[in-house]
């Protein structure tokens, strides 16, 4: 409908990004001695050897379900606490708002290397090293300021007269909160859901640092496999793929917010 | 809005605050107190005083690290914030094309740091990578595990490939906020395709790009996983960012006072930058206002 | 300047528009002269802005013709048509200072400065920001980007047509009527052609020579405000002009005499026999109270100050009467009398052309 230009620029970009994917995909279909004996643009001795070696090895599957858990763990506490703490900011001026409201938006410039020697010695102390919910709560320091910041931008936008009626209603504030105003911003709910998600499932620095055997991140198994067994690129480039699935899978359900959530609700 | 006022508020804020303190104030302290102090091993500390500040101050092996950073993330600023306003001004505005370019687009921010770096890893290696194939195909003497150039370059592309699409959809956004009648009344008063965008679209996404430059600034200082699985820092310390130098500190060489000091004044210097940076920014909107 | 003509024009929003239906803007041809002053008037959703949209150049018609005097302009883009449009919200550049917005179409075309200087000024007066000319248009009121809109879109002295997409929605009414006097004397000064769109009749009606009235993607009239308030060409304008709107009755109808549930209502001409849904229409003004006609039942009397609105039924119909200031309010049930000459016969809608005078009694 516009210019092809615009279409030319696009299909460039896109297969700018696309390329990459495509050649891991590629690989992970290919028996290893097609990867370091031939070059191929495209599998000719098709496997999937690859996949059913991660598939049934518990070493290697048990880290996506590792990494699954503490993803998990971490969106539903950040958004819990969040919740509450983004209407607080939304609706009130309270002591020390504005600095706490800062205060908080640091934490998201912290980098996780500062913080790697100091979380592994801090939850070894008490007891939590190599648990899903150490890695959970070490991600609540960038995700929990993210989603308050994304929820209290969804939350401006509801007109404060809703409370006001609700209340004259008779409504007791967690009634309120649970059955009428959580609804509205569902799609901002979901929003700072996605960015939770996305955040804590591409980290890998302090989910390493962290864990050992129990909790051990798929992102971590795959990196000491390099390290260990060096060329299995069919392997690896297969557990690559599969990373992939979990965030396509949520883009897919959010897609229709992406635009929406990119703005966080701040345009 | 007019806020109330109302110090209960506080109970609201609570369960973050405690939260934040357990994951944040406590392990920051942590390292404030190491940065003070020496030790010789068996858990015994002596006060350093501000020993090992004036040493990270003065370090060579620091200020050649904050330099590489320093360049690596003015050279992704300057190609990722055009290329991604580029990319959002040439996207489809409605409909299925724009549904599949976002899902496309939003591809690469979903790939764990690691597999980013693994993808560029096997991408550009001149053995079994695409890239590195095609370079070498052509003539152009590439590898990135032993020419420090080509390793920057495959560093910052893929950095490029990472998150442009995050600039780019964040300015798609800041479009989509415009209404169909600003481009009509430009079409009457007869504007140019640039006049366009300097006067009708820039101005709209400039919220949106404030934000995208203050992510991809804090990110990109802090950017250690993908860089440290393609190139390991390599070769020789040609792309040791600030992060990879402090984990071989920290945690390889375990010198935790020199890391310590190091991790505040790297925290602090992203919290001056993102600081003057948000605050130029929106004083210059001020300005803007009678 | 030119004469506007629309040959033919139909427009639909789809690619492929299967009946009538989906049309936005049903097939049809209208003529704007050269230098009229013309209200485009219609309730929302009737087609009027795409209408607009297609003179202007934003929309292409998907059938028929527009044309700038002899020349066909229907594939021309916007800049070559020579338009000015003004819109309905406030469209400034934010960036730009007022005197820069006002200067931006003329610059835009390669003026020289002087002239830019001198017409910028001009405008400037005009819509009364000779004052603000320096601050950026950003921090402004609505009230005043609108008037930054409007002042853009008559600093073009050279334009086929201004085209105003209710222009006035945003701004406070007393500042309404400033405008409209402005534009109004600006048309006298400078002829341009003008369309001016709303759905407002009393802006309509204050503004134009000439009312194009449509309604559901049709243009159903086109006259002075005279002849829309005293022969509507349509239901639908008897209802949508005046206040309150005609009075409509089921009725038959031969020659010159009406039928309303048997009653019989004499017709100022005499009609020829029509098929379809038969109605008679007569505005409210021409109706008054009488000893005898027809029967009808009063509901209430309101007072809306210059006059009083008698609102009652007649079998089941409402009907609206004005009342004189002097009468008495009457109560209950009494009778209506309807001035002859002053009745409309409409038939399935459109009205039916009288075939000659009334016979003599």
């Amino acid at each position: 409908m516009k210019r092809p230009g615009s279409a030319l620029v696009m299909v460039l970009y896109l297969l700018f990004l696309l390329i990459p994917i495509y050649w891991l995909v590629n690989m992970s279909l290919k028996t290893n001695a097609e990867i370091t004996r031939s070059f191929t643009l495209w599998p000719h001795d098709l496997t999937f050897q690859n996949y059913r070696t991660i598939l049934t090895d518990p070493a290697w599957y048990m880290g996506y379900v590792n990494s699954l858990i503490y993803v998990v763990m971490n969106t539903a506490i950040s958004i819990t606490v969040a919740l509450p703490a983004a209407y607080a900011f939304s609706r009130y001026r309270f002591l020390g708002d504005k600095h706490l409201f800062f205060w908080l938006l640091t934490n998201r410039m912290a980098p996780p290397a500062v913080f790697a020697l100091p979380f592994f010695q801090l939850y070894s102390s008490v007891g939590l090293f190599d648990t899903h919910i150490a890695v959970a709560l070490a991600h609540c320091l960038f995700n929990v300021p993210l989603a308050v910041w994304i929820l209290e931008g969804f939350m401006r936008g509801v007109p404060k007269e809703i409370d006001e009626t609700a209340y004259i209603d008779g409504y007791s504030f967690p009634r309120f909160f649970v059955k009428i105003f959580m609804p509205l911003i569902a799609s901002g709910i979901g929003v700072a859901a996605f960015f939770c998600f996305m955040f804590s499932w591409v980290e890998l620095l302090l989910s390493r640092t962290l864990t050992s055997v129990n909790a051990k991140p798929i992102a971590a198994t795959m990196t000491r496999t390099v390290s260990a067994s060096g060329l299995d690129w069919g392997v690896l480039a297969a557990a690559g793929v599969l990373t992939l699935i979990p965030g396509g899978l949520v883009i897919w359900f959010v897609r229709n917010y992406i635009a929406k959530g990119f703005a966080l609700g701040r345009v | 809005m007019d806020k109330s006022w109302n110090n209960r508020a506080w109970f609201l804020v609570l369960p973050v605050l405690l939260l934040v303190a357990f994951s944040a104030v406590i392990p920051l302290m942590t390292v404030v107190n190491y940065s003070v102090q020496d030790t010789f091993g068996n858990n015994e500390f002596f006060w350093a005083g501000l020993e090992w500040f004036e040493e990270t101050i003065t370090s060579e092996r620091i200020h050649a690290a904050l330099g590489r950073q320093v360049l690596f993330t003015a050279i992704i600023l300057a190609i990722e914030v055009p290329l991604g306003i580029f990319v959002a001004l040439n996207m489809p505005k409605k409909g299925f094309w724009a549904s599949l370019c976002l899902i496309l687009m939003a591809m690469p921010l979903l790939i764990p740091f690691n597999v980013v770096g693994t993808i560029w890893q096997i991408f550009g290696r001149v053995d079994i990578g695409l890239l590195g194939r095609t370079l070498t195909a052509m003539g152009i003497d590439y590898n990135y595990t032993s020419d420090w150039l080509d390793a920057w370059v495959t560093v910052i592309v893929m950095d490029v490939w990472h998150w442009t699409s995050l600039v780019a959809l964040l300015c798609y956004a800041g479009l989509q906020s415009i209404p169909e009648a600003y481009y009509q009344a430009a079409k009457i008063d007869q504007a140019s395709r640039w006049a366009v965008f300097r006067y009708i679209e820039l101005p709209k996404m400039r919220g949106v790009l404030l934000i995208a430059v203050l992510l991809r600034f804090m990110d990109s200082f802090m950017i250690y996983t993908e860089p440290f699985v393609v190139t390991g820092g390599g070769p020789g310390n040609s792309t040791t960012f600030l992060s990879i130098d402090l984990v071989k500190m920290a945690i390889g060489q375990f010198d935790l006072g020199p890391a310590a000091a190091f991790s505040i004044i790297y925290f602090l210097v992203i919290l001056l930058v993102s600081w003057v940076f948000y605050t130029v920014m929106t004083n210059l909107d001020r300005e803007d206002r009678p | 300047m030119a004469r506007i003509t629309l040959s033919n024009l139909a427009h639909s929003y789809l690619p492929k528009p299967r009946g009538e239906a989906d049309f936005a803007l049903k097939e049809m041809d209208h003529v704007w002269q050269d230098g009229g002053a013309y209200a485009l008037l219609g309730a929302s959703g009737c087609g009027k802005t795409t209408l607009l949209n297609i003179i202007s150049g934003l929309l292409r018609p998907s059938r028929g013709r527009v044309l700038f005097g002899e020349r066909d302009v229907t594939d021309a883009p916007t800049a070559e048509r020579n338009i000015a449009q003004v819109f309905q919200f406030p469209v400034v550049y934010d960036t730009m200072t007022v005197r820069e917005n006002l200067a931006f179409p003329l610059r835009n075309r390669g003026r020289d400065a002087a002239y830019v200087e001198a017409r910028v000024g001009q405008i400037a007066r005009m819509i009364g920001m000779e004052g603000a000319l320096d601050t950026r248009a950003r921090g402004l009121t609505a009230d005043a980007k609108q008037k930054i809109s409007l002042g853009r879109g008559m600093v073009r002295e050279d334009v086929n047509a201004i085209l105003f997409d209710e222009p006035l929605t945003v701004i406070d009414p007393h500042m309404k009527w400033e405008l409209r006097t402005q534009l109004k004397r600006l048309h006298r000064e400078f002829g341009h052609t003008m369309i001016y769109v709303t759905h407002d009749q009393t802006e309509a009606l204050t503004f134009a020579d000439k009312v194009v009235v449509m309604h559901e993607g049709r243009v159903v009239q086109t006259g002075t405000p005279e002849e829309l308030f005293e022969t509507p060409g349509h239901t639908f304008v008897g209802y949508f002009i005046g206040s309150p709107g005609m009075n409509l009755f089921e009725a038959e109808v031969s020659g010159d005499m009406a039928r309303v549930m048997g009653h019989p209502v004499p017709l100022g001409a005499t009609y020829p026999p029509t098929g379809g849904r038969v109605q008679i229409g007569v505005r409210p003004e021409f109706v008054s109270l009488a000893d005898a006609g027809l029967p009808v039942t009063i509901r209430r009397i309101e007072d809306v100050g210059r006059h009083r609105i008698l609102r009652g039924e007649v079998f089941g119909q409402p009907v609206n009467l004005l009342l004189p200031e002097d009468r008495p309010a009457a109560t209950g049930s009494a009778f209506l009398q309807l001035a002859p000459e002053k009745i409309n016969v409409y038939s399935d809608d459109w009205r039916v052309q009288p075939v000659g005078a009334r016979r003599a009694a």
